[in-house]
């Protein structure tokens, strides 16, 4: 169920029924003025209170002074997908005021500073105008921090309109400031400030959308999807990290970075066992995982597309020398340096097929918080399983918003390093060849540089070589060995997970992957509702195809294809794969560099379902 | 351990009991009478005379002429022909897979000065244990004979174009990023060059080796400063060096005239003695750098030998704090947290 919309021109709205965990919280402040951490701290208090909630971060690719909006949407039935709608607007920043004003609709309240006199600007809006600057000199008397303060005045008269419980939001501040107990008073007094002025000085109606407690997020946790997937690798086992810094990837090694320095590192002697290191480029950071790959390490590295581009020669040597790998390409909008700071899937068609050459290559498609753990555990196994460069794409969506989850499973499985043959072992095979279809799967053995005993010793190279590694230029050995590889690479999904499904017999299908999938939730809700239409849903976890995939659109009559680009990758790829497939998808395409919301997707299916002849009536 | 697991063979052998044979490699594809070949063949002596197990060593390459031959030598150890120019990165990451490895990178001008610059300078700037050899004959030979970034100002291809563009001085460069082990050779003074590989297998970091090393097809001609006649009408060696292993002492005869001496990480000792005016301390950085200018300003001065030594440089392990075993093999216990952890860090996001 969405939202219900409210009635135009209803400027008394706050008189009318009151909304219930059904709402979207905006705030506008000024990159850099320390509003991340007032932002999160009315999300972590609302998730607290046990109401399902998501937090998305649009900021602009700048340090300080360009302005930055952080939307908090809290929803009862779990929807967690971007709301296009703003409910309760925070107008921190003079600069867009007039604008965010301009942009929400009838019947939202909005918060603002008293000075920048918005109230004549809308009738159709409850306005809440605050002395924000001069509540903050009489709580802060340190002019330089003022800035920051100043926003969790805004915390507190939002938590005292809105109805968020002020025990946690301080618990959430303890949580932000649990090392600096001067800023944590600084901070619990600014946000009572706030609270106090609301309760004498608003009184009148209070905003009709209201947060109240519920018991939905018992054991969750909350957290990003950047870090998510670095507990992953470490639970995985990774032994050496190299990266070259790029938004929004960055925070995924600074997490392991951090995980690295709590819990692998000697406590007495400070030695670690995992290598994290920072290259000069993403050439350079891609190469070291070659390098570490190979010499036996579980590698890996993160980046976004721009990093993949120059990673793209090295992978062509990786794939052709079999060497293994995970890349975590966290996907922003390109091209060229494009929106840094806002989310695509832009990279699904370039790392399928990257590099020169013939080349295809494992990639996963992690759509939540869950699924960024899981798969960076399958991740490194895949890849040492495979001897190859497994991709894991995830989006800034995931990567660098906040995300409720349920607590992370420790692996059941041990770790699998795939066919590594030591020293006893190669002693005991008569004919090694590195590059030999020993088992029919085409994956072949190999061996580390180290082992001892005389035998295992091999050649790497991007050149042509034969089933032992010695350099050729045959065209038949050169052949045989692309074919082997193909095999490989086709046999891969037995190591990927599967799509998930939900329901065959529909006639209309929609087929989603990575972040689109809290929207495509809630749209086919939309769906169901609004229009009676009942669909079928297929998530893509992973390249190459499973057969199911196939089968799956084969079913439906017709097949929605919902993705984050322009060019309907996913689509493409469909279509490369499976040419029969081909007359059964249509796209639904979304590309403003926002995460993807439901109403856009329900609206293009209605449309479209609309203006098609019914097929057979 | 040890490597083919000879029967007791009759013949010279090593400490670790391999015959030379042990070290070599597959023929050479090379023109004949290639410079390269020399190093090649001087690469086998000195890991035999040290006595380096060879599946502990890992040969690393880029592309070009140079980089091809990692497979002429020691067929025992591991190879990676890399991407052009992108060795370094290659050799890092093995280095911090495992650190036991002894690691041997060849490069060429070509893959060293132009495509592979950036790497270059941050694996010195790194100090990754990396024997790093440039075969440096100031041209393109795979290519067919383009200027490199080496080729001197004013010498000319084949055809008679002249470079009109600085060279790019790759011992300097090297000292100026703070590589503690930098040497000039000439491939055609193999005893020399065979000290130096034998001082930079006992060193532990980046050893920059640019040797001189002539291209007979592209290069070898009158107008090149990159010739065998060139080399050899100018080559000036600024001290004689010696190595002495851990294992090993060195006769009352050989410590006559030594200048200087310096104990290496492995318990080895390079000597340095005099020859007639020249010798050149390595310890001593503005020297090395007096000596590279004067090499550079003056077109008739060929400087070779170790420019730069100083083995107290830590290894980029040890600057990151890593174990002392190879990271590549932990078992599972090590490298898997236990459930608590999982656990702690659960509850740290509740």
């Amino acid at each position: 169920m969405s939202e219900p919309s409210t009635a135009p021109g209803s400027a008394a709205s706050a008189q009318a029924e009151p909304i219930v965990n059904r709402l979207s919280i905006q705030v506008a402040t000024v990159n850099g003025s320390g509003s991340q951490t007032a932002n999160n701290t009315l999300l972590r208090a609302i998730f607290q209170m046990g109401i399902p909630v998501s937090g998305k971060n649009l900021f602009p690719s700048n340090i300080a002074g360009l302005p930055t909006w952080f939307t908090i949407r809290a929803n009862a039935d779990g929807y967690v997908a971007r709301r296009k709608e703003i409910d309760v607007l925070v107008c921190m920043n003079a600069q867009t005021a007039k604008e965010d004003v301009a942009g929400v609709p009838p019947g939202a309240s909005v918060i603002c500073e008293e000075a920048l006199k918005l109230e004549g600007q809308r009738e159709d809006l409850d306005f809440y105008p605050v002395p924000f600057n001069k509540l903050v000199r009489d709580v802060c008397p340190v002019v330089s921090l003022r800035r920051l303060v100043v926003n969790m005045i805004y915390v507190g008269v939002v938590a005292e309109l809105i109805g968020i419980e002020v025990n946690e939001i301080n618990k959430a501040l303890e949580k932000a400031f649990s090392t600096k107990p001067k800023a944590l008073t600084l901070n619990v007094d600014a946000v009572q400030k706030g609270i106090e002025w609301a309760k004498e000085n608003i009184t009148g109606a209070r905003p009709r959308f209201r947060v109240a407690r519920m018991d939905k997020n018992e054991g969750k946790i909350l957290v990003d999807g950047n870090q998510a997937s670095a507990i992953g690798a470490l639970f995985a086992g990774v032994t050496v990290a190299s990266w070259y810094p790029i938004t929004p990837s960055s925070s995924l090694t600074e997490s392991l970075i951090a995980l690295a320095d709590k819990y692998r590192k000697d406590p007495e002697t400070g030695k670690r066992n995992l290598a994290v290191i920072q290259a000069e480029d993403e050439l350079a950071a891609v190469g070291m995982v070659i390098g570490a790959s190979w010499a036996g390490a579980r590698s890996m590295t993160s980046t976004s597309g721009p990093g993949i581009s120059l990673m793209s020669e090295f992978i062509g040597l990786a794939y052709y020398a079999e060497i293994p790998g995970v890349i975590y390409d966290v996907q922003r909008t390109g091209p060229s340096t494009g929106l840094p700071t806002r989310t695509m899937q832009g990279d699904i068609l370039f790392c399928a097929y990257n590099s020169h050459g013939d080349t295809r290559h494992p990639c996963l498609y992690p759509a939540d918080i869950k699924e960024a753990y899981e798969f960076s555990l399958m991740a490194f196994d895949a890849a040492e399983q495979l001897q190859t460069i497994i991709f894991v794409l995830s989006d800034l969506d995931l990567g660098m918003n906040l995300w409720m989850a349920d607590p992370f499973e420790y692996p059941e499985a041990p770790i699998n390093r795939g066919k590594v043959l030591n020293e006893a072992q190669l002693a005991e095979m008569e004919d090694w060849g590195r590059y030999k279809d020993v088992d029919g799967d085409g994956i072949p053995y190999r061996t580390l540089p180290g082992t001892p005993g005389g035998k295992g010793a091999f050649f790497t190279r991007g050149s042509g070589h034969d089933e032992y590694a010695q350099y050729t230029e045959s065209g038949e050995a050169y052949a045989d060995n692309m074919d082997r590889i193909k095999r490989k690479i086709d046999g891969s999904t037995k190591f990927l997970p599967a799509p998930e499904i939900d329901g065959w017999d529909n006639p209309v299908g929609i087929l989603a992957y990575g972040t689109s999938d809290s929207a495509v939730d809630e749209c086919r809700d939309q769906l169901r509702i609004e229009e009676n239409l009942e669909t079928d849903y297929l998530r893509i976890r992973s390249f190459p195809f499973s057969d199911d995939v196939v089968k799956w659109i084969q079913k439906h009559d017709h097949v929605y294809v919902v993705e984050q680009n322009r060019d309907a990758q996913m689509r493409s790829m469909l279509q490369i794969e499976h040419p029969e497939v081909s007359p059964k998808l249509r796209s639904i395409l979304h590309y403003t560099g926002m995460p993807l919301d439901a109403r856009t997707v329900t609206d293009a299916i209605r449309d479209a379902e609309k203006s098609s002849t019914p097929k057979g009536a | 351990m040890s490597s083919p697991a000879p029967t007791k063979k009759p013949g010279k052998t090593n400490r670790i009991g391999l015959s030379l044979k042990d070290y070599k490699g597959g023929a050479s594809t090379l023109c004949k009478g290639c410079g390269h070949d020399v190093i090649t063949n001087t690469i086998v002596s000195a890991f035999y005379e040290m006595g380096v197990e060879p599946h502990m060593v890992a040969k690393l390459s880029g592309i070009g002429c140079s980089s091809k031959t990692p497979a002429y030598f020691l067929n025992g150890a591991w190879g990676f022909n890399a991407v052009h120019g992108r060795m370094p990165a290659v050799a890092t990451g093995a280095a911090l897979a495992n650190r036991k490895l002894v690691s041997i990178g060849v490069s060429g001008d070509g893959d060293t000065a132009s495509i592979g610059m950036g790497q270059f300078v941050h694996m010195l700037r790194r100090n990754v244990p990396c024997i790093y050899i440039v075969e440096n004959n100031g041209v393109y030979g795979l290519t067919k004979g383009q200027f490199s970034a080496t080729a001197d100002e004013g010498s000319t291809l084949k055809n008679g174009t002249a470079n009109d563009l600085p060279a790019i001085d790759l011992c300097t460069m090297a000292i100026e990023l703070g590589c503690g082990f930098v040497a000039r050779s000439f491939s055609a003074d193999r005893k020399q060059l065979l000290q130096i590989l034998k001082a930079a297998i006992a060193y532990d970091g980046t050893s920059m080796i640019d040797v001189m090393s002539p291209c007979v097809t592209f290069n070898n001609h009158t107008g090149s400063t990159k010739s065998y006649d060139w080399g050899r009408d100018h080559e000036g060696p600024i001290h004689e060096v010696g190595f002495v292993p851990a294992w090993d002492e060195p006769d009352v005869e050989f410590k006559d005239g030594v200048a200087a001496e310096v104990p290496m990480p492995d318990g080895g000792v390079v000597y340095i003695k005099r020859l007639e005016e020249n010798g050149h301390d390595p310890r001593s950085k503005e020297a090395a750098l007096k000596l590279l200018a004067e090499d550079y300003q003056n077109e008739a001065v060929f400087n070779t030998g170790i420019m730069y030594l100083n083995p107290e440089r830590e290894s980029l392990q040890d600057d990151m704090d890593l174990i002392g075993e190879p990271l590549n093999l932990l078992p599972q216990d090590e490298v898997r947290p236990p459930q608590a952890v999982l656990d702690e860090i659960v509850e740290s996001l509740r």
